[in-house]
């Protein structure tokens, strides 16, 4: 044991004797530190619980992957026997669960828990040990869905739609597998959107206003409140199907009174918001990198700020729009059509912003900023059909193709899961200490962003063309096997795309050259601290005076000493 | 400041979307127009194109312009200019999306009134979506109803759909007509086409509803009102007469009960292989249980399917519930059908 702090001697008044040391932590009170393995699986750190949370999550990703890769292999041909249609079905059903609910989300948590507290200058998250179980339910959640695979997996997609996941149509165990996995990642999410809010609210360093708050905790904060908010009702609504298909109740089965529709809106009144819980923390961290690589302040902080709690709480409005062709009086179709049109707006306000902040910059082409303009572009074409798509009569002939399928690709792999490639790329040299390998950087990027096209634009062609979602297999003479062959291809150069960037992450650990405390020339306070970050994150917490505090510290630096300043050490004790 | 690279990086984009706009009309997307709604929609579509489409090129064009014109030159290390925003570009680019989605909403609600707009004349057809087919009822004045497997049409005539399902949702859907519509159990939805065109176009499903989700593809046949009231007395007669046909009777079952969604049968004209070929049924059946006749391992097959899974295939695969959802009868109609029309397996499919 190493240190002992003691208070001041203290004067016990109330008998007049000499004064008592009295120490604050008792030498037999201070645990000895597991170390190795077991350091991880005990830890507390938000550091290490994000780590833990990156990795895993990517694991999931890979087997969201193949399994999206097998469902390619099957659609290539017309006719194709390859796959039989109960395994396609459970295909489909893992692929979508897997990467909503074990990939985007909790990866978006896991990059929040990594970043929050540095971001804000503090030394934890509000509860560490509430953010450790966090972890772990999701991680056993996980485990408990794929576990049904030696069983039977989940076949009802993963909107698990009732009644075809009721226990008539669906008897064996995926859908209560798949229930599991809903209640313990919604818990884990819930456990960690609710640390989210309080430390962000409570732990910012002196001088951050929510006017000087990183843009990514803005989007954290937002995503939290979502998940608040939208979480409870898929709650419900898989316990609902839960005792529905275990003990007799009929809350989605009509011959019992009960309503198939009531799910469709308890579902998307959570699946709606959860489309923005996965998009807007990969807004955030866009909204972080733009001006790093532009060497230019964000343009309009506050309209991205604000429209980041308008998409927030409009998104809160427009679930029915995923229900356009469930029977509908057409004045609530007309009102679910008219809020999905408000949410374009500010959405289009983030991207203008973005753009005019790469405007007249000074722009460095690294790897971060090539998947953060990408993340660009592809979402202007996701949130470009998504407008189309609101506009039911269109949507009548659109709902449930492969335009839909595309759509949503574009919004979550080429939304979401560039900016969260951006990300990666940005913050590996904090959380490494290493620097990757930028040629491999913008290789991986360049083939994901052809591939993720070449599988996703076709698709546009094949649903409008008459292709519905969720088919194992088509007849010749439906004229899809060209669109069909393009996307299969496609799928596999974006699948070599990412172990691409997996071999470079995972070789740089050791091999990459030291990065330093701030390779970018980066705003957040993040980047004033070692890297990796000592336990305790900051010895020192500089005061806020802007929404780029490193840039004040430079300048400063700058002033002082008279000439640049290039890497700044924070005053290490 | 780079004003005029501003104006330059328009004027590309200007002239790629006229470019853009123009490839997109030219782009036949849809399957062929054949209801009166399909070419408000194309056109509505179309609409969409010429409004999106620029948008897209517009504000890519900025973006890969700023990206390569302001990219650092070696050496540089200064910093971009320093400018933290600019609100009256903020009410700008706030107002133009707002005032194009606010146009595009009313113009959809007008595409929207005229394709629901009702016509008195209406043919009413019930539609009921069961795992794996599609059944269809055309009421008859002063007479019992016409049941059909076949969608069949008048050309010209506005149709009701009443739309019902009788186990899990499905989701009706004509392309050529651009209409969808959810089939729910437990309640009936109409939906109206006037069918605009002669020929046979494909009805499928559009809502996954269990493992023949992909098979449950049927034809809708529009053919001239002459043709049709032709196609609704032979119906009728069919109704009246004839009931002993016992293998027209089968034939029916077979794909009334979406049996010909999973497996290939020549005399049905089924050809889907989610399940295993059933011509030739005569020889399989020996070789799988031979104390069995063909007749009870068919009749097992179907009551029982988990009792014997042919190997190779799932034991999910073919429903469990045949031996609840059908009566004894139509068992019997089913196992003699198949018996012998697995046996005559050559031959074309009747239409
Ligand atoms: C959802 C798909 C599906 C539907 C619908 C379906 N089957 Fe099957 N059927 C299968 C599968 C898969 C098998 C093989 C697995 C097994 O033996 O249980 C099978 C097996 C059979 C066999 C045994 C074949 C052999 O080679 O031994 C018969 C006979 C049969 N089905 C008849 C029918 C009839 C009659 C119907 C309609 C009442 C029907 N099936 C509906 C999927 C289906
Ligand atoms: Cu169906």
């Amino acid at each position: 044991m190493s240190e002992t702090l003691a208070t001041p001697p203290q004067t016990n008044e109330a008998d007049g004797r000499a004064p008592l040391a009295r120490p604050e932590i008792v030498l037999h009170g201070i645990r000895e530190r597991p170390s190795g393995w077991l350091a991880w699986l005990t830890t507390t750190d938000h550091k290490r619980i994000g780590l833990m949370y990156l990795f895993a999550t990517f694991i999931f990703f890979i087997l969201g992957g193949v399994e999206a890769l097998l469902i390619r292999l099957q659609l290539a041909w017309s006719n194709n026997t390859l796959i039989d249609g109960t395994t396609y079905n459970g295909l489909v059903a893992l692929h979508g669960t897997t990467m909503v609910f074990l990939f985007v989300v909790p990866i978006l948590a896991g990059f929040g828990n990594y970043l929050v507290p540095l971001m804000i200058g503090a030394r934890d998250m509000a509860f560490p040990k509430l953010n450790a179980l966090s972890f772990w339910l999701l991680l056993f959640g996980g485990i408990a869905f794929y576990v049904s695979l030696f069983f039977e997996p989940p076949a009802a997609g993963w909107t698990s739609y009732a009644p075809l996941s009721d226990d008539a149509y669906l008897p064996g165990t995926g859908i209560d597998s798949w229930i599991i996995l809903i209640h313990l990642t919604g818990l884990s999410s819930l456990v960690g959107a609710i640390n989210f809010v309080a430390t962000i609210h409570n732990m910012r360093a002196r001088g951050m206003g929510f006017g000087r708050m990183p843009l990514f905790v803005w989007t954290i904060l937002i995503y939290s409140y979502l998940l608040i908010l939208a979480l409870p009702s898929v709650a419900a609504a898989v316990t609902m199907l839960l005792t529905d298909r275990n003990f007799g109740t009929g809350f989605f089965d009509v011959t019992r009174g009960g309503d198939p529709v009531l799910w469709q809106h308890l579902f998307w009144f959570f699946g709606h918001p959860e489309v923005y819980i996965m998009v807007l923390p990969a807004m955030g961290m866009i909204s972080e990198i733009l001006p790093v690589f532009a060497r230019k302040p964000i343009f309009g902080y506050k309209a991205i700020a604000a429209s980041t709690a308008a998409i927030g709480f409009l998104s809160m409005l427009v679930w029915a729009h995923h229900m356009f062709t469930t029977p509908t009086a057409t004045v609530v179709l007309a009102f679910f059509m008219l809020s999905s049109f408000v949410i374009a707006v500010p959405t289009g306000i983030k991207i203008f912003n973005w753009i005019a902040t790469l405007w007249a910059g000074s722009i460095t082409f690294a790897t971060p900023l090539l998947y953060a303009v990408g993340f660009v572009g592809l979402f202007v074409i996701g949130g470009i059909s998504g407008v189309m798509m609101a506009i039911f009569p269109v949507d009548w002939q659109l709902h449930d193709t492969y335009f839909i399928v595309a759509h949503l690709h574009y919004v979550l792999f080429g939304g979401s899961v560039f900016g969260i490639f951006a990300g990666l790329y940005y913050w590996y040299p904090k959380m490494s200490g290493r620097m990757y390998s930028e040629a491999l950087g913008k290789l991986s990027f360049w083939v994901m962003f052809v591939g993720f096209n070449l599988t996703f634009l076709v698709q546009h062609s094949a649903g409008l063309s008459g292709m519905p979602r969720r088919i194992y297999y088509y007849p010749e003479s439906a004229g899809w096997e060209g669109y069909n062959i393009a996307s299969t291809i496609g799928s596999y150069l974006l699948g070599i795309g990412v172990l691409i960037t997996a071999y470079n992450l995972v070789r740089n650990l050791k091999k990459g050259r030291r990065a330093g405390n701030d390779p970018w020339h980066a705003n957040t306070l993040e980047w004033f601290t070692q890297s990796p970050p000592p336990e305790n994150n900051f010895d020192v917490v500089p005061r806020i005076r802007s929404v780029e505090p490193m840039k004040d510290i430079r300048r400063e630096v700058a002033e002082r000493t008279g000439r640049p300043a290039g890497s700044i050490a924070q005053p290490v004790a | 400041m780079p004003r005029g690279s501003l104006l330059r990086a328009i004027a590309v984009g200007v002239v790629l979307s006229v470019i853009g706009v123009v490839i997109a009309l030219a782009i036949d997307w849809f399957p062929v127009q054949a209801s009166t709604a399909a070419e408000d929609i194309d056109l509505l579509w179309d609409v969409l194109l010429i409004v999106s489409v620029p948008i897209f090129i517009l504000v890519m064009a900025v973006a890969v312009y700023s990206v390569v014109r302001f990219r650092v030159r070696p050496g540089d290390t200064g910093d971009g200019e320093p400018i933290h925003g600019n609100t009256r570009l903020e009410v700008v680019w706030v107002a133009i999306p707002f005032v194009i989605v606010a146009l595009l909403s009313v113009y959809g609600w007008i595409v929207l009134d005229d394709i629901e707009a009702k016509d008195p004349q209406a043919m009413v057809v019930n539609v009921t979506g069961q795992q794996f087919a599609w059944r269809f009822q055309y009421p008859q004045a002063g007479g019992p109803p016409i049941e059909s497997n076949d969608l069949v049409l008048p050309l010209g005539r506005q149709v009701e759909f009443n739309i019902r399902a009788s186990d899990v949702i499905h989701s009706f859907w004509v392309p050529a007509f651009r209409m969808k519509q959810d089939a729910v159990p437990g309640i009936v939805t109409a939906t109206r086409v006037t069918p605009t065109k002669a020929g046979s176009f494909p009805l499928v499903c559009a809502e996954l509803c269990g493992i023949g989700h992909s098979t449950m593809r049927q034809t809708v046949r529009v053919v001239p009102e002459g043709q049709f009231t032709a196609w609704v007395g032979r119906q009728r007669q069919g109704l009246a007469g004839a009931p002993g046909d016992e293998l027209a009777a089968g034939r029916e079952l077979f794909r009334q009960q979406g049996c010909a969604g999973c497996h290939t049968l020549a005399e049905a004209g089924a050809q889907a292989a989610t399940g295993p070929p059933l011509d030739g049924l005569t020889e399989v059946a020996e070789k799988r249980n031979p104390r069995q006749s063909l007749e009870e391992y068919i009749r097992d097959s179907i009551v029982a399917p988990k009792a014997l899974v042919v190997r190779g295939y799932s034991p999910e695969g073919m429903p469990a519930n045949y031996g609840e959802r059908l009566s004894e009868q139509e068992i019997d109609t089913l196992v003699r059908y198949l018996a012998s029309a697995s046996a005559s397996s050559t031959g074309d499919p009747p239409r």
